[in-house]
């Protein structure tokens, strides 16, 4: 799989994806999205007898949030920030100038209030703090936000903007524990219907440097996080498509989320790669939908 | 030397705020005393620092730097490697 083609020329090829001049950025054709939405309604399907509450944010979050998020601290090489012109009309004039002459313009950008969300679940975190201590069963969130990594990448499944849905759990220890574990069989049920290989393993995070290595081998330790692969562009290093992860009291303590009982909340979620799951898909069932097994299609909704 | 080393490890440990050093022996486990995963992070490059020692990725790890004792012990590992 690894000497044929590159995928992401194949799916350029076939007008699934359109190229922006921007690794890791890229259009999508109407039937690309009919996939992710397929699979959303699959999602769907399973996760709404839990009664989740859905909320929608924009594909930016609140610097200062951002700020306290501690994503800094992990992940300073992924993130991304939203910065604007803020100068008078000199300023505009210099920036004109250095614009006309390919010089550097962007000197003279300050920072704006608003990041891009980084992960869909990050914006969610100081709303639920601020409603209080949580009702005794917990509280579960149906999320889904455009998010933004740092990685430029000619490998399709690495983009720079791409959709996360989510499940997050806020709760008990054993509430939190729970959900993953239900999620880690209900996520292999749903790849299962799509007829794609895959394997389940634990996983680390790309914490930054030396020092998050420690950190990434002791999320391995204690299996704080686990990935379901798919071979998508290499059949040596299959794609993350869900993640289940568990953060303990990691966001509890940082925002100040209680249980019922006053406890410090435990926190996990179970993240699906839109982007990445559709793209497994065209690699495994070709790039023409109007081929995929009936099956597959019928589960997709594809008509 | 391991006196020394163990004294300055404990100094480093007590400027993590989560960790009361003053109770802990030297086979404490820290993590059960409230190292987290980040004052790690804080309290290795602060023994590269005042050691002058560079950790081996292999080192890198959760087992490195669970109780007093074993930090004390890898540190004069690495100094003696130094002097070698």
């Amino acid at each position: 799989m690894d000497a044929q083609p590159s995928l992401l020329d194949e799916l350029l090829r076939h007008g699934l994806l359109f190229d922006t001049g921007v690794d890791g950025l890229y259009g999508r054709a109407g039937i690309f999205e009919e996939v992710i939405s397929g699979i959303e309604t699959m999602v769907v399907r399973i996760g709404h007898v839990d009664r989740p509450e859905v909320i929608r944010f924009p594909p930016g979050m609140n610097r200062a949030h951002f700020e306290a998020s501690g994503y800094l601290k992990s992940f300073p090489h992924l993130a991304g920030t939203v910065h604007c012109f803020c100068g008078d009309e000199a300023a505009h004039g210099s920036l004109l100038a250095d614009l006309e002459k390919g010089r550097d313009w962007t000197g003279g950008q300050k920072a704006s209030d608003i990041v891009i969300t980084p992960a869909a679940c990050y914006p969610l975190y100081p709303i639920v703090a601020k409603r209080g201590p949580l009702a005794a069963g917990g509280g579960l969130f149906d999320l889904s936000s455009y998010c933004f990594r740092h990685e430029p990448s000619t490998d399709p499944t690495r983009m720079q903007l791409f959709r996360m849905r989510e499940y997050v759990r806020v709760g008990s220890p054993e509430q939190v524990v729970d959900f993953r574990s239900e999620w880690m069989e209900r996520g292999k049920t749903l790849i299962d219907k799509l007829r794609l290989p895959y394997v389940v393993d634990v996983a680390n995070d790309p914490f930054f440097g030396r020092g998050g290595k420690i950190i990434a081998n002791s999320q391995r330790e204690l299996g704080l996080k686990f990935e379901l692969l798919i071979p998508v562009s290499s059949q040596a290093n299959p794609t993350a498509c869900l993640s289940f992860n568990y953060h303990q009291d990691h966001f509890g303590k940082l925002w100040g989320i209680t249980q019922a009982d006053g406890d410090v909340a435990h926190t996990g979620c179970v993240g699906f790669g839109l982007e990445r799951l559709a793209i497994a898909l065209f690699r495994h069932h070709g790039f023409d939908t109007t081929q995929w097994p009936a099956g597959v299609r019928a589960e997709l909704g594809l008509t | 030397m391991k006196d020394e080393i163990n004294a300055k490890v404990r100094a480093l440990l007590g400027e993590a705020e989560t960790v009361s050093v003053d109770a802990l022996a030297d086979d404490s486990d820290l993590y059960d005393a409230g190292l987290t995963s980040f004052a790690t992070v804080q309290l290795m490059l602060a023994l590269e620092d005042t050691f002058n020692i560079e950790f081996p990725e292999s080192l890198l790890n959760r087992r490195t730097f669970s109780s007093i004792g074993t930090i004390t012990s890898r540190v004069q590992e690495l100094l003696m490697q130094k002097v070698v």
